[in-house]
């Protein structure tokens, strides 16, 4: 048999090494912002680029896309490459890969401060970055599956697979869930409207979750986890039924974020008795990584690579566990809006994909610079740290959500709301946000002596950009008589991709089509009209400043919310809502019913300083608006794009619409400077009010 | 309740049905595959990870 020589390119595996490095303290610092900030306003340094609102987002997409993200990338070519035994495809496809993921996370740091947001929760990128992810992600599926087609090993490794499932299921939900109107260059509305957006959004959120956060991880876990313990996975039969269980599974489950909401129940049963089954499969997985240590347990004792993915996987079995529960309909009344939700989602990304990263880490660098760990204990104290700050974090923040929950659903003996002050609420949980941001911070700290750490590695050591290796070439199939269809299936890279695909795509059909159906099916409420052009204007601001971070637009059908907000939310009044503004998290009231519950000049002198009205409140202050003009150059294509989204503005009305906007516009700020307030029509506050005040009335408006 | 809007779309309550009639049987016939594969090959697949480098790339213990 024949014996090629090649060579790994390890320098493309250094360079996503680095770049997740870099994010991962990035992310992490933004995290802390934000999280002080919900104790202490005043840490945003009143400018408009670094409030909650904007700078949440810029977390989020740094943690996921920029420091996991990367991390996935140096995981997977370096896994790959030996799996295959081929270097990677093409040389070039790697550098664009690199270079264009970096740049599309530098626009996303710039453009999300600035404000530039869909509003769609980890899809928040406007329309020309979406377009530059999807290319990149075709290039990294190139380099990919050629990688594989020119690979010198027959069969392929179950990682591998996971690998296909998140390249082509993070397409699919990209492309679904992106479809946008461009309104200009850097504006765009969503396709879908109200329900319809929602059930698109947290089809795609769930699964983001589940094929960028979850899928390439246990890909990364089956090659590394037995790497560092130096033994085979424990059962790779279970592997399998692991695999394709997980796949077909996972992406049914979506509805579950909409409990309450005003999905049909039977959506939401299903999305509930799926999350349940998901157990088995994400179990499956968990023991099956922790097995893999069977007769290693004493290695994991000195071992920091190991420490760092025994609570890695732990993670990832507590939030594959807590996850369906929270799924249960008793259980999310309680949880959903609140920081019981911040808690699950934080064992997941610092538990499972921090620990990993940071395991893979510490065993794959001492490797590319052929040395060893520069310090162990300096990794142990990290583990010991990092696992403090989870600690910190996920128990703050599950008290904090249980208790603000118990006081919004507290009556008194009269039948009235113990605390009708929403406030009251927040300010009780405030120490708890303190403890929240001491845990981040402990894990931060854990992270910065990584970096130390590895960088005093790398300097003891010599990096090999190219790694000789030598394997025999693949020769045509030979002697496989009794071969089953599934050893087949997994010889054939694409017949796979393809199968998983389908597999994937069943479960999200049955999930799109009735939501496809869904938008004819909703009955249109008479009084339901679309915004005038100032309320519009009004909400794309209200999305500038991701208001909807922190404020609800979803009153659910409980006493204590309508008690509390006023009529529980209908499907039919977000007809016209490109994109929908459900939010997820309660951090302020409620705000469907907002309209026409405060004067305009309550609004204007609480936008300028919250505290002012609220005293105590966490809340911003928003002076800019009170100073900066409104763009209504915009107006006109703002209607134009809603007319092409089938929002039934007359004809002409785009030609005429700045001019009703400016009557609106005088009548707010005529009453403004009526109670003694130096207000301005061509301001952005006045189209703020205008949007605010129209929330939720067109409802009141029928009941007179 | 708002449920009932979407449950007036024709036949609805298909879709959940006809998912569980696909999962069931592919699930079971994943872990029929499973079963039956060979120990050996089970074994050659475990291993890949750890024989997957050679030439200069020396694993340690």
């Amino acid at each position: 048999m024949e014996v090629q020589k090649f060579q790994y390119d390890n320098r493309i595996v250094r360079d996503f090494g680095i770049a997740s490095v870099i994010f991962a303290i990035v992310g992490m610092l933004v995290g802390v912002l934000i999280a002080s900030q919900l104790f202490s306003p005043a840490v945003n340094a009143n400018l408009q680029y670094m409030t909650y609102g904007r700078i949440r987002p810029l977390h989020t997409n740094a943690i996921i896309f920029a420091f996991v993200g990367n991390a996935i990338f140096m995981g997977v070519y370096y896994s790959l490459q030996r799996l295959c035994k081929a270097r990677m495809f093409s040389d070039l496809l790697s550098r664009i890969h690199f270079w264009g993921w970096q740049l599309i996370i530098l626009s996303a740091a710039v453009s999300l401060p600035l404000g530039l947001t869909t509003s769609k929760e980890y899809a928040e990128l406007e329309w020309p970055i979406d377009i530059a992810i999807t290319l990149i992600w075709v290039v990294f599926a190139i380099n990919f599956f050629g990688t594989i087609i020119k690979r010198r090993e027959r069969h392929m490794y179950v990682a591998i697979w996971f690998y296909i499932a998140t390249i082509v299921t993070v397409a699919v939900l990209h492309i679904v869930n992106s479809l946008e109107v461009p309104v200009s260059f850097l504006k765009s509305y969503s396709m879908y409207a109200g329900v319809q957006d929602a059930l698109v959004q947290w089809w795609y959120g769930h699964n983001a979750v589940a094929f960028f956060l979850t899928t390439p991880y246990l890909g990364l876990m089956y090659y590394f986890l037995p790497k560092a313990a130096n033994r085979p996975v424990y059962s790779y039969r279970l592997s399998i039924v692991h695999f394709w269980s997980l796949i077909f599974i996972y992406i049914w489950a979506g509805p579950h974020h909409l409990l309450y909401t005003a999905l049909p129940d039977w959506a939401q049963s299903l999305g509930t008795v799926f999350s349940i089954m998901l157990i088995a499969p994400s179990w499956g997985g968990m023991i099956n990584g922790l097995l893999t240590l069977r007769g290693a347990w004493d290695k994991v004792r000195e071992e920091p690579v190991l420490k760092f993915m025994v609570v890695g996987v732990t993670a990832y079995g507590m939030a594959t566990f807590e996850g369906p529960m929270l799924s249960l309909k008793n259980v999310n009344a309680l949880a959903h809006y609140t920081d019981w939700i911040v808690s699950h989602v934080h064992v997941g990304a610092l538990g499972w994909n921090g620990f990993m990263t940071f395991g893979i880490l510490y065993w794959l660098v001492p490797k590319l610079y052929k040395t060893d760990l520069f310090s162990k204990k300096l990794a142990s104290f990290h583990f010991w740290i990092g696992t403090l700050g989870i600690v910190f974090y996920a128990s703050s923040m599950y008290v904090a959500g249980i208790v603000q929950s118990l006081m919004w659903k507290e009556f008194n003996p009269m039948g009235i709301l113990q605390y009708p002050n929403f406030l009251e609420t927040t300010l009780q949980i405030i120490p708890l946000h303190m403890i929240r941001a001491v845990g981040g911070t402990l894990y931060l700290t854990g992270a910065l002596v990584m970096v130390y750490n590895l960088v005093k590695t790398v300097k003891q050591g010599s990096f090999v950009p190219n790694e000789a290796a030598e394997a025999p070439a693949l020769t045509p199939d030979e002697h496989n008589v009794s071969e089953t269809k599934h050893r087949w299936l997994e010889k054939k890279p694409v017949q796979f991709a393809l199968f998983a695909t389908i597999a994937v795509l069943i479960g999200g059909i049955v999930e799109m089509v009735p939501t496809f159906l869904v938008k004819s099916n909703i009955p249109t409420i008479a009084s339901v009209k679309p915004y005038t052009p100032l309320e519009l204007q009004g909400r794309d601001l209200y999305i500038r400043e991701g208001c909807n971070a922190c404020h609800s637009q979803m009153i659910r059908p409980f006493r204590s919310e309508t008690e509390r907000y006023g009529e529980y939310s209908k499907a039919g009044e977000y007809v016209y809502d490109h994109p929908f503004l459900w939010g997820s998290r309660r951090t302020g009231p409620d705000l469907h019913r907002e309209g026409g519950k405060y004067p305009n000049l309550w609004h204007y002198l609480h936008m300028e300083n919250p505290r002012t009205m609220s005293p105590g409140s966490i809340m911003p202050a928003y002076s800019w608006l009170l100073t900066q003009d409104l763009d209504t150059a915009s107006t006109m294509a703002k209607i134009q794009a809603m007319q092409t989204l089938g929002v039934p503005y007359p004809k002409g009305f785009e030609l005429i619409a700045n001019e009703i906007l400016q009557q609106q516009a005088d009548s707010i700020a005529a009453d403004l400077q009526r109670n003694k307030v130096p207000a301005e029509p061509n301001k952005e506050i006045i189209a703020l009010i205008a949007y605010l005040q129209r929330l939720g009335t067109d409802i009141k408006i029928t009941g007179k | 309740m708002l449920s009932t809007y979407l449950s007036a779309i024709d036949g609805v309550s298909a879709y959940p049905i006809f998912s569980l009639i696909i999962f069931i049987p592919f699930f079971l016939t994943v872990t029929f595959w499973v079963i039956k594969l060979d120990k050996k090959f089970l074994n050659y697949m475990g291993e890949m990870p750890l024989q997957d480098s050679n030439g200069s790339d020396e694993e340690g213990k």
